[in-house]
Formats: structure tokens, sequence, C-alpha cells
């Protein structure tokens, strides 16, 4: 959202106007976003809409044929949106982590978990092989998995889908980065193991005053770990605010049908429907003009054709519709 | 099983391809002399009595004596085999050295004219027939421009031409699956891992992505050498090379069937010995494969 909420300047990562396309379409279209030190950002939404483009274009990780355009990404006060690819790669691994869903596909199958922990370090740090198996063997222990010394003799099949997403964490950690950007870390998961993981990146954050961005669809999940939530439609943030805010007044329609397809223990009975929302994230091609959500939405005037500005229900609270900020108090 | 299908239908055909005893007696000798030859060698019994006879001896190591050279068939192969075993090795390991960097590079150039310039190269190599390319080459490099010379193994110089030429076996189905196997390799997830993890092009290409696009095209490589070792007929008797496949077209030519017998039998072994390789050399690759 352009006319985001200001905040200080002292962010971990800042981004302004960043843009994906991939040939004609565009998949992410300007969001600007920031993440403090110490915070959880999740970035939320439904598939396809331009949430883990918008974290590979942070990292600089998109896959070739498509196409980036950013007017500010800072990250530790150095802008690092113009960088070589060289120069990206350096950070990444090093100061700037990155876990992905898919824990089963994500390791390389015909290496040990040693071999490819402690190249991250061998590559950063210039560590001997012997000290970096020392530093993974005590990441590994850090974040929960058992038998630490063993697990780096052994290949990524040997290992259950929750101990190979803590071996990701930790490699991801390995070089105690100050940014850890998590896609979806949970989602291939079971539902026990998912909870663990959570608990575990919440500590981790914590202890080492790491900023996460987080992308998930899981609004679940971001009530128990943001501090901020950036919910994204059809390449855009259409709805930024603290977690408390966003929670306690949903104001983007968008978001409001979300939150009423989520089954609310004690609240919704047998026979009662879900709220859902009809169609699908539409694909936008370049040129596209007003709100997106426009198709779906109950509330579509003619009006939405045209340009939407962002508008603030409170100064932490900003969304980006035609409504006023307290519409929906009128029709619940 | 293999063997045993090979075994029977080579010396059906073999029986069926001439009569050993015109080619020895001559084109114009008396029916006696025939009948006479043939009563010698033991020609006239029933096929089905001669075959388990020959199966029988050949199962002990004794696979009887050619009726041309009147040598015994085990030292004729023992002396025609090395050269044969020689120029497959070196064949293959050509395939490997142009097919593997070529695939890669294709892979890694996916879609632009790097890429389709090798896949048209893999195509033309699979289209031209071997005896062609071995006497285009000989034509270049032997008559035209005398480098090399155009038949025989007098010295190193020799074995390059046909190595080449039997290298041109394997290449298009060597080079076509490292390019895909890169392909998948370089957008699988573990890559993206690995450029995450900020590490350098080459450790991501040679380390990440080679090492899993290379575990099937080492596998496939020793199926491929039993292909270039079928494939030395030709390319000995173009390059008049005294191999193998030069004494399997020359027994064939004459109708001499324990050597042809012999030799098919040899090469049927060869080539289910290597395919037994290649799912041993793939399962030792592959940690998933590995006994636990």
């Amino acid at each position: 959202m352009s006319a985001t909420l200001k905040r200080s300047t002292n962010a971990t990562l800042e981004v302004e106007g960043l843009r994906v396309s991939f040939g004609g379409m565009e998949a992410v279209r300007g969001i600007d976003l920031s993440v403090e030190r110490g915070e959880t950002h999740c970035l939320v939404g439904e598939s396809g809409c331009g949430k883990s483009a918008s974290a590979l274009a942070i990292m600089g990780l998109l896959p070739g044929g498509a196409r980036r355009s950013v007017r500010r990404l800072g990250f530790a006060g150095d802008e690092i949106g113009k960088l070589s690819e060289r120069r990206m790669a350096r950070l990444r691994g090093d100061r700037i982590g990155m876990i992905f869903q898919d824990p089963m596909t994500s390791l390389n199958p015909a290496y040990t978990i040693g071999s490819q922990m402690t190249e991250v370090l061998r590559r950063h740090r210039g560590l001997a092989r012997d000290k970096a198996a020392e530093r993974a063997v005590a990441m590994l222990d850090r974040v929960g998995v058992t038998a630490p010394g063993m697990r780096l003799g052994q290949f990524p099949h040997q290992l259950s889908g929750g101990l190979r997403q803590r071996v990701m964490i930790a490699m991801a950690l390995l070089c105690e980065p100050t940014l850890l950007i998590a896609d979806e870390p949970t989602t291939a998961l079971d539902v026990t193991v998912q909870a663990q993981t959570l608990r575990l990146l919440a500590e981790l954050q914590r202890e080492l005053g790491l900023a996460v961005l987080l992308i998930t669809h899981d609004l679940g999940v971001v009530a128990r770990v943001a501090h901020r939530v950036s919910v994204m439609y059809a390449g855009e943030i259409v709805e930024q605010a603290t977690t408390e805010a966003l929670f306690a007044a949903p104001t983007h329609p968008y978001t409001r049908g979300l939150l009423d397809a989520i089954p609310v223990p004690g609240k919704v009975r047998r026979g009662d429907k879900l709220g859902s929302i009809p169609g699908i994230v539409p694909r936008i091609p370049a040129g596209f003009v007003g709100c997106a959500f426009r198709d779906r939405c109950a509330f579509a005037e003619p009006v939405c054709a045209s340009n939407i500005p962002p508008q603030f229900a409170s100064p932490d609270h900003a969304y980006r519709c035609r409504m006023a900020p307290d519409w929906w108090r009128a029709t619940a | 099983m293999v063997c045993l299908t090979v075994l029977i239908l080579s010396f059906g055909l073999s029986r069926a391809s001439g009569n050993l005893a015109i080619s020895i007696a001559g084109a114009d000798a008396s029916a006696e002399d025939i009948a006479k030859i043939n009563h010698e060698l033991g020609l006239d019994r029933p096929l089905p009595v001669q075959f388990v006879d020959w199966a029988n001896r050949a199962a002990h190591g004794d696979f009887g004596e050619s009726f041309l050279f009147h040598e015994k068939v085990s030292s004729l192969i023992e002396e025609h085999l090395p050269v044969t075993i020689t120029l497959g090795l070196i064949a293959i390991a050509v395939a490997v050295v142009v097919a593997v960097p070529f695939g890669i590079l294709a892979a890694l150039y996916e879609g632009t004219y790097i890429d389709v310039a090798v896949g048209v190269v893999a195509l033309a190599g699979q289209a031209i027939p071997s005896f062609w390319l071995g006497l285009m080459l000989i034509l270049w490099f032997g008559v035209g421009l005398q480098w090399l010379p155009i038949a025989g193994l007098d010295d190193w110089t020799g074995y390059i031409l046909p190595s080449i030429v039997l290298a041109f076996v394997a290449i298009p189905v060597m080079l076509r699956m490292t390019r895909s196997g890169m392909v998948d390799a370089m957008r699988s997830d573990y890559v993206r891992t690995a450029r995450a993890k900020g590490l350098a092009r080459i450790s991501i290409v040679a380390k990440h992505a080679l090492r899993n696009a290379a575990m099937p095209v080492v596998a496939v490589s020793a199926v491929q050498l039993g292909f270039i070792l079928g494939g030395s007929v030709v390319t000995e008797v173009v390059f008049n090379i005294r191999g193998v496949g030069y004494l399997a077209w020359e027994s064939i030519g004459k109708g001499d069937f324990p050597v042809i017998q012999a030799v098919v039998l040899l090469f049927s072994i060869i080539f289910v010995g290597l395919t037994l390789l290649s799912d041993l050399v793939g399962a030792a690759l592959d940690p998933r494969l590995r006994g636990r």
C-alpha cells in the first residue's frame, strides 16, 4: 500500500513498490511492507495471490521468466534492490535466511544433512569442516533435533517431515541471520508437528531478535504468531494492520470473507453455513485498474473499477477499499 | 533367460542362413563331397540334437572349433576380444566427456540457441548410421587431410576415428538424459534451497544439480557400452580392425556358425552383465536405494 503506515526507519526489511510479472500477467502489483527487528510480519492470502512470489522476489530467487521491479528494497539500512546476483548470494544464507514449504523436497536427496548444513558455514564463514560440523550439531540441538551428532551422517529420506523442517530451520539460522523469510513453513506438516514448529520459530525469534516475514494462508497461524499482518489479494496488499487491530476490526470485504470462512468453536453450530467467497483469485493483466476483488465482492459498485486509494481505519491499520472504516458495524 | 533366447535364435538363424559345407567345398563341389563334409562336421544330424550337443559343450566352456580357421573358437575370441573391449571403453569415455558437458550446457541455457544447437547435433547423431559416419571421417581426416590412418590400429592414432564413430552410438541418448536431468534438477526445490543458502553458482550446478542428474546417466552408460560393443561389428569392418566385431562379420559371411554362435552368446552375456551393472551402479549412487 503506497500511503502505508509510516514507521520508524530502522526496520530490518523495508519494501516499497515491489512488482513481479510473469509474461503479461502481474503476480505482485506494487506492495509495501516492513519488518522490524524482533517482529513477525505475516503475509496472508489465498493460493496464487502473489505471496510466495513476493518472498522469492525479496530474496532474489524468482525463477527465470519472472521480472521484478522495486522502488526501494532496504535491508538493515542498505539498499539491496540493485545488488548483483553475486552480492545478493553473499547475503542469502548469511544475513537473510529462508525456509520453504515442503521439507520433503527442499533438501537434496543425494547429500547428507551434515554436508548440506556445513556448506553454508564453509561458504559464508570460511569455517573448516570440523568446526562447521560442530556448529551444525549445536544448531540442530538448539532446534530440538534429537541425537544431532548422528543426524549429520544421515540422508534426508531417513528423517521424518517434522525433523526435516527442523533441519531446514537450523540450516537457515546457522549464520545467525537478521531476517528470516518463511514461506508456508508448516503447511506440509502434520497438525501436531505444525504447532511444535510454530512454537520453535517463535522461541528462536525472541531469543535471536530475528525479524521474520512469514508467508501463510492459515489465519490460525497468523493469530498465534504475527505481530503485524498484511492481507494479500491478487498481487496487492488490501489490508495491513497490527494483529490485534486486524482481528478486532477487519475492514476490507476480502479480509472479512476470509475470517468468515473459519469455523470458530462454540460460535458455529451444526447446520450453520460457513462463510465462503464465490469465485477464484483472478489473473491480473498489466494495466489493470481498480479493485481486483470487485468481481467477487458483495458490495461492489461502479466506482470500484477506478483507482482506489488506501484509507486508514486507525493510525496502525490501513486498507484499500472505497468503504468507510466502520461500514461493517452497520451490517454486523 | 535373455541369454537362452539369444542362444536359440542365433543357432536357428545361423543354420538357416547358409550351407557351410558348400562354402568349404566350393560352389562346384559334387553332392557327394558335400554330404561327406556334412557328415564329418555332424551337420547331418537333426537340428535339436545338434543344438543340445552344442549348448552342452558351450556350458562347459567348449565352443568347438572354427570350420574355417581350424582353430579353437575360444582362442579366436581370446585373440580378438581385447581390441574390441579397449575400443568400447575408449568410446564410452569419449561419449561421457562429450555428452555430459554439452547436456549441462544445453540445460543451463534451456530454450536458447545453444540448447537448440545441441539438440540438433544429438538428433543428427542418432540419425546418422555408423558406417556412413565412419566412411566420411575416413574421407576427411584419412584421405583428405591425411591426419589420421584410414584403417588398422598400428599406433594410438588408429583408435581415434573408430572410437569417435562408436561414441556416436551412445552420445545422443546420454546427451538428452543429461539435459533433461539437469533441467529438472535446476528447477527443483533443493536447488532453490541451495540458492537460498547463497551458495556459489558453480557449487549449485556442479554439486547439487549435477549429482542428481548424473545418477541415471551413469547408470545408463553401462547399457550404452553394450550398444557400443554391438556397434563394433560395423565399425570394425569399416576401419578394418581385427576385433570380435570383425570376427563376427567374417564368420557370418562364411557361415562359420560355431564362431557366430559363440560371439553372439558372448555379446549377449556381456550385455546382460552390463545391464545388471547399470542397476548396481544406480543403486550405489542413490542413497535412497542403498541399504540403510
